[in-house]
């Protein structure tokens, strides 16, 4: 939708036909006084010397593009093609919110239907959303699914300990006040973990019952394992209740879909797709379910029809469900989507293509194989268990992650592996190294030396 | 405004009918005139208790979400099933096809308390008036 600004006769026309002599009198209930406070801000600087001074503090950072990166644990360095901001820049897409009025918004409109489609190829599912914030809040979002379709009369969640930590303290944050009980993840849980025996999630098995709404995994887990989950989704299924798999979407470039293992409602992380580290955000949060549970699935969806004159077109659909019309009957308050995020990954996901995204999860996957048998041969570093996994492995360390880190940065400039003791209390000095299509095999070799200079 | 003559009529524009010793319920077609065109029908299950007043579930058109009451009180017997694939039935024929929930009334006499099809139709008037 095109910006038209107002010239000033056409404000002079507004003000007489309100009856009003200035665009000042429209401000008369202000009181004067604080209609321009004092600000107590040094002088103006002209945007040749602002931005002198922002680079100078700029310089300051290390960030993850500046040397060798193996941190991951939920939002990761994976590669973002030209093409993705050379689309996204665009004016039209850049400045463009909220797509209500389908006859100025096919191009917004038809980019999500793009997006929901190929999330749908990627997850096995048969219908998505228009996205939510980021993957913490989908599964939230998820789970107010689950217990909708329930209509409110089962009131336990089941859910992994090796579901991302943070996306479980949203969940518990989401649904406080709800009289729903969360199980599954506590420190002495049957899903619980120590350093000699690994939970799987079948584990979780034992705790669904007839008041269970729903059970919560990820795919692969946040200890970067690839598990067999077809047990437990038949579990679920027995008792009726549903599959929620928190996956990724790289991963799903080589790994079976979640929908063809019997996933109900599947949610995660987008940013992999083709949006960037940022400090945080904006990321992007993906839905994907089964037809049957669309009308009780939060955000916005797009559908396809045909206008007045037989011709395809795109519109918001199912806007009943939506929080403006059901208010407090609504499955979530959520009525938004990261729009510019969401073409981020649909651009990504087409450039690449199915092809591609096979290619990129290959290379993430042989690269984090070969760092984890060469660092497993460090002395005094350990790699645990064996089952399999994606790109993300855990490591026994010799001494504290977070001494490791310190000089991994300080003394060679790479940033290393997350300190699982933070989550954990049973992986004290645990590291969890990612490595993606990002880090050449030098980048690895470099790790590995650092690391037996750590161990020395 | 069509009506029904054997029914009887709540506020809350849904109708009452006996049939044997069930009630079947329905949206009047009032109802279904503001409405517009139904896109779907929530209901509930079989065995679902409700008190006179309760929402028993939501009619969805291409407008609005709207909360249907039970005009009495009563266990859930029977739903249509057939308004989940053609909720238009609602439209199309509110007193017959378009039925949605039939149950045991709690208390009978409840019935009697409902609005007649005179009383609906002076209700409506003024409502509009």
């Amino acid at each position: 939708m095109p910006y038209i600004p107002h010239s000033d006769a056409d404000r002079a026309a507004m003000l007489a036909a309100i009856g009003v002599r200035s665009m000042d009198e429209l401000f008369g209930d202000v009181p004067e006084h604080v209609r321009f406070p004092e600000l107590d801000l040094p002088a103006a600087l002209s945007e040749m010397e602002g931005r002198w001074e922002l680079e100078v503090l700029a310089e300051a950072n290390f960030n993850a593009g500046s040397g060798p990166c193996f941190l991951g644990a939920g939002a990761y360095r994976h590669f973002v093609p030209a093409v993705v901001d050379a689309v996204v820049r665009r004016g039209e897409f850049y400045t463009a919110y909220t797509p209500y009025q389908p006859e100025v918004s096919q191009g917004t409109l038809q980019a999500i239907f793009e997006y929901q489609t190929m999330i749908c190829n990627l997850t096995g599912m048969e219908v998505s959303n228009a996205s939510h914030y980021d993957g913490a809040t989908a599964t939230a979002e998820a789970v107010i699914t689950a217990i909708s379709v329930h209509r409110l009369k089962r009131r336990k969640v089941v859910m992994s300990p090796s579901v991302y930590p943070e996306y479980r303290a949203v969940v518990r944050t989401y649904t406080q006040g709800m009289g729903l009980s969360v199980v599954g993840d506590e420190p002495a849980g049957p899903g619980a973990h120590d350093s000699a025996g690994w939970a799987s999630a079948s584990t979780l098995k034992e705790l669904i019952d007839d008041d269970t709404a729903c059970v919560i995994v990820q795919y692969p887990d946040f200890l970067g394992r690839i598990e067999d989950l077809s047990e437990l989704a038949a579990a679920a299924h027995a008792a009726r209740a549903l599959l929620v798999v928190v996956a990724d979407p790289i991963a799903l470039g080589l790994l079976k879909p979640p929908g063809a293992f019997g996933a109900d409602i599947v949610v995660g992380e987008g940013q992999g797709l083709g949006a960037g580290l940022s400090f945080g955000g904006p990321y992007l949060g993906f839905f994907a379910t089964r037809q049957k549970y669309v009308r009780k699935m939060a955000g916005r969806l797009v559908g396809q029809t045909v206008d007045a004159e037989g011709e395809r077109g795109f519109v918001l659909t199912l806007t009943t469900r939506e929080q403006h019309i059901r208010r407090e009957r609504a499955t979530s308050n959520i009525c938004t989507n990261q729009g510019l995020v969401v073409l981020a990954a649909a651009v990504y996901m087409a450039a690449l293509g199915k092809c591609g995204m096979r290619r990129v999860a290959e290379l993430c996957y042989h690269r984090a194989h070969y760092a984890q048998q060469q660092i497993g041969q460090i002395e005094g570093f350990s790699v645990v268990g064996d089952a399999p996994f994606f790109k993300e492995f855990v490591v026994r360390c010799p001494r504290p992650v977070a001494e490791i880190n310190d000089y991994l940065l300080n003394e060679w400039g790479i940033i290393g592996g997350y300190d699982l003791g933070r989550d954990y209390a049973a992986l004290k000095n645990h590291m969890l190294v990612c490595v993606t299509e990002m880090n050449p095999r030098e980048d690895i070799d470099m790790l590995v030396e650092a690391l037996q200079e750590v161990a020395l | 405004m069509k009506l029904d003559s054997d029914a009887r009529y709540a506020k809350s524009h849904e109708w009452a009918r006996w049939d044997g010793e069930e009630i079947v319920c329905g949206i009047t077609d009032h109802a279904q005139e503001s409405l517009s065109d139904v896109v779907y029908v929530e209901l509930p299950e079989e065995g679902d208790s409700f008190e006179k007043g309760d929402g028993f579930g939501v009619v969805e058109s291409v407008k609005a979400a709207s909360d249907v009451y039970l005009p009495m009180g009563g266990e859930i017997t029977g739903v249509n099933e057939a308004l989940e694939d053609k909720p238009e039935l609602v439209n199309q024929d509110p007193y017959g096809d378009g039925w949605m929930i039939r149950f045991a009334p709690s208390d009978p006499s409840e019935f009697d308390a409902l609005m007649d099809t005179e009383a609906y139709e002076a209700f409506v008037a003024e409502e509009e008036g």
